[in-house]
């Protein structure tokens, strides 16, 4: 018995251990969003090429991405060849959301970088942005045919992500 | 050419250490002198390469050697010399190199000063040292080579997050691993304690100064980065409960429960393997802080690169040093002869209640540091444990260890007197009640205001009832003032130093106690002019100045303060845009009083020729900082107790002298 409390420290430390061990495959970072299934916030902003109001309507009976970008953000960049591979290659329609950007920054960005987005809508003081709970850009989601979010990616989209699990969920979707 | 003879240095250095691991260990089970010896030369050896090493870096920094990958990504030919050199260490491979090196500091302080040890334990504490340096080294080289060439160079560095940018956070970490590495020291010694099977007064005598010493630099350490945290980041706080703050919070737990156990050991002879089981606790607290910084598994403002095969390497150190360790205990320890027996009521019994609150305070902020990653590991979902959760566990487990700490000084060893203690303290609880009901009528009554005035209370118990015991020692008033001023002349700086951290104590608990209770906040937007009354005191707006520096633009703005018509100072906080890397900080400006300090902010321009603009004023802010230093300079001067000096005698005049005045 009294050589069983000599044992507790290390039986303590090793249970500890299993859970740094487990830990360390997790991703901290990671914060799942509560709007996952469901009806996705209004989106209802000016568009940012031509005049009229995008909403989210229009995306009724179809499965697309929603990027929310920046043209003075830097890691939208390092997603923008996919997101413009994504787009020629007609894997999905994405509609992208100029965050806190002015327009002609989101416009001289997109001459220089092309263009992938079939819509482009303008959040410029990021309110709607906050009732999607963007927190940083990118951040892209993934909306189905009947307006409810479906899946978040928080950070550049990349390619591991898009084929291990947005395309089979896009295939699932569509069925 | 220098950065490769530093890599070259480390490598050399890996296999003097590995040796040094063996050799002594071995020496000292056969009774090789010889072999035993070994470990002191390999020590100074270790030492000279691991410098070497630290120097090579160093100088890489200095001369902005941008072909050097560290240095490329962490430092920039502008920034100024002071942060080049504490840029060795504001990354993780330099502050890997910087850990390593204090390691080796402390085990050539063993070879060399360790004199009065005894071969077999001196022997055996340089081979133990010596195998958490090899752990170390193997990390650094296979993972974090600081010398990694980058080709072709680039024609400039990255530069150093502004954040870091400030001489209170340059000397941080060199102080923060002082403590860390410090325990590796108690560390050293309880596991060759465990493998001689032996611990008495005499051990708990050497291991003293070390923990002692640990403990101050950690003290420092972490008031440093807490006095940072309060001026830089611009929140007018300065405690978090962020998981890296915890992580330096909980070595000082432990070292804390520690320093006093091994009290007990070296006066009475008792608490012996809970003392060992603090030594491998405080260490490996220490190299958890390590392991959660560098791993990735929580998630913290202190963002330093993560990677997971560093994080697998530093578990499998943890796991080695720690679960060995802890093996090894469960094995040996209760083969240790249990020593003397004391009353509940007795010195033994105060120093104790101590540990278990001071332990209980450690386990509670782990778990709740870890909460996090057992939730998620268990699918509990994403959850983070906030300052609340930190404040309603830890103010309880404190409130009965300083209402203990006052009188557990006055009691006897073995059984004390618990009424005559009162009865000398009845000046001090006199004292203490008057001081609650005061701050509780000034500060306005009503029930909101009886847990600040507690505080205040638990603040000036601590505060009297120490003066208390130190009166008592010199026999204040009941000599003539000159004989007790002899009396105070001849106490042990051992004595002076408890003395000054208890009552070093008291300040901070007054000061977090102000800040915690009272502070006062006011954002507004203000237009040059304009002013506002925060606490009693005007801030009168005139406007900001933009300029450049070296390294930096600026926005200054300008606060005119006066108390009733009368100006007092002038406040010119900042906010600055750094070039390399680009990023904005804030620069608060504070004006300490004796009460607290006014700290104005300044934020963003709304745009119509306003500025956001936060003042607090943060009450008794002041006493904790001058408290934390008193608890450094207590240290410092316990430190300096002559029986450290001269070192400890042998053991049996020891044990004979622990014997003959038991109630010192």
């Amino acid at each position: 018995m009294r050589r069983l409390a000599y044992l507790l420290p290390v039986l303590l430390f090793a249970v500890v251990a299993l859970f740094f061990l487990k830990g360390l495959g997790l991703n901290p970072r990671e914060v799942p969003s509560p709007l996952i299934d469901k009806p996705a916030p209004a989106l209802t902003l000016p568009l940012l090429k031509g005049d009229g109001q995008f909403t989210l309507a229009e995306l009724k009976g179809r499965v697309t991405l929603i990027n929310f970008f920046a043209s003075w953000c830097v890691p939208c960049l390092s997603e923008h060849p996919l997101l413009m591979e994504m787009s020629k290659k007609g894997t999905l329609d994405i509609v992208g959301v100029a965050y806190k950007d002015k327009p002609e920054a989101s416009l001289a960005w997109l001459a220089r970088h092309g263009d992938p987005y079939r819509r482009i809508a303008v959040d410029n003081d990021g309110r709607t942005a906050i009732d999607w709970g963007v927190y940083g850009v990118p951040e892209s989601y993934l909306v189905d045919g009947e307006g409810r979010i479906r899946f978040k990616q928080v950070g550049p989209l990349t390619r591991e992500v898009l084929e291990k699990t947005v395309l089979p969920m896009v295939k699932e979707l569509r069925k | 050419m220098i950065p490769e003879l530093g890599h070259y240095a480390l490598v050399l250095a890996l296999f003097v250490a590995f040796a040094q691991a063996v050799v002594p260990l071995v020496g000292a089970a056969r009774g090789e002198v010889a072999w035993m010896e070994f470990g002191r030369a390999a020590a100074l050896v270790q030492m000279l390469l691991i410098g070497v090493a630290f120097g090579a870096l160093t100088w890489a920094y200095v001369v902005s050697d941008f072909s050097v990958a560290n240095v490329a990504q962490n430092s920039h030919s502008a920034k100024p010399m002071l942060y080049k050199v504490a840029g060795v260490w504001a990354n993780h491979e330099g502050s890997l190199l910087l850990w390593i090196t204090i390691l080796a500091a402390f085990g050539l302080a063993v070879a060399m000063g360790g004199r009065n040890l005894p071969p077999g334990l001196r022997a055996r504490v340089l081979s133990v040292q010596a195998g958490i340096t090899v752990g170390f080294l193997l990390f650094i080289l296979f993972t974090s080579n600081p010398f990694d060439r980058l080709s072709p160079a680039p024609l400039n560095g990255n530069g150093l997050n502004p954040l870091l940018q400030d001489p209170g956070l340059a000397f941080h970490p060199p102080f923060l691993y002082l403590g860390y590495v410090g325990f590796s020291m108690a560390f050293s010694f309880a596991i060759a304690a465990l493998i001689e099977g032996r611990v008495d007064p005499a051990w708990a005598r050497w291991v003293r100064p070390w923990t002692l010493a640990a403990w101050t630099f950690l003290t420092l350490g972490i008031a440093m980065g807490s006095w940072w945290a309060y001026y830089e980041l611009g929140w007018g706080g300065w405690w978090f409960w962020d998981p890296v703050e915890n992580a330096s919070f909980l070595p000082w737990l432990a070292g804390t429960a520690l320093l006093h156990s091994a009290v007990v050991v070296e006066k009475r002879d008792a608490l012996k393997s809970w003392t060992i089981l603090l030594a491998i606790i405080a260490f490996s607290l220490s190299l958890l802080g390590t392991f959660l910084v560098r791993s990735g598994v929580l998630t913290s403002v202190h963002a330093f690169a993560t990677d997971p095969a560093r994080g697998v390497f530093i578990l499998a150190l943890l796991v080695i040093v720690t679960g060995g360790s802890l093996t090894l205990y469960a094995v040996r320890a209760p083969a240790l002869k249990a020593g003397g027996l004391f009353a509940p009521i007795s010195r033994e019994g105060s120093l104790l209640l101590n540990n278990v609150l001071m332990a209980t305070a450690a386990g509670t902020v782990l778990l709740g540091t870890l909460y996090p990653l057992i939730a998620d590991a268990l699918d509990l979902g994403k959850v983070s444990v906030g300052p609340p959760f930190f404040n309603m566990v830890f103010v309880p487990l404190m409130v009965p260890m300083i209402v203990v700490m006052a009188a557990g000084p006055l009691l006897a060893w073995k059984r004390g007197d618990l009424p005559g203690t009162l009865m000398r303290l009845r000046v001090a609880l006199a004292i203490t009640i008057a001081a609650f009901v005061a701050t509780w009528a000034v500060m306005g009554g009503g029930v909101g205001q009886l847990a600040a005035a507690g505080g205040i209370a638990l603040a000036v118990w601590l505060f009297c009832g120490t003066l208390a015991e130190f009166a008592e020692r010199i026999r204040l008033f009941r000599v003539s003032p000159g004989e007790s001023l002899r009396r105070a002349a001849r106490l042990p700086r051992a004595a002076w130093g408890m003395t000054i951290t208890h009552a070093g104590l008291a300040v901070v608990v007054a000061g977090i106690t102000g800040s915690s209770a009272w502070q006062v906040e006011k954002i507004q937007v203000m237009r040059p002019g304009e002013t506002v009354e925060v606490s009693g005191y005007s801030y009168t707006f005139t406007g900001v100045v933009e300029g450049r520096e070296d390294n930096y633009a600026f926005t200054r703005g300008r606060f005119e303060v006066g108390r009733e018509g009368r100006p007092i100072t002038v406040m010119e906080p900042e906010k600055r845009q750094y070039a390399n890397p680009p990023r904005p900080t804030t620069e608060a400006a504070i004006h300490g009083t004796f009460l607290g300090d006014l700290y104005a902010a300044i934020g963003d321009a709304d745009g119509t020729g306003g500025w956001v603009t936060r003042i607090y004023f943060n009450p008794l802010v002041p006493w904790m900082w001058t408290g934390g230093l008193m608890l450094v300079f207590g240290g410092l001067v316990s430190l300096t107790d002559r029986r450290h000096r001269v070192g400890a005698p042998t053991r049996g005049r020891v044990a004979a002298d622990a014997a003959a005045q038991p109630a010192e």
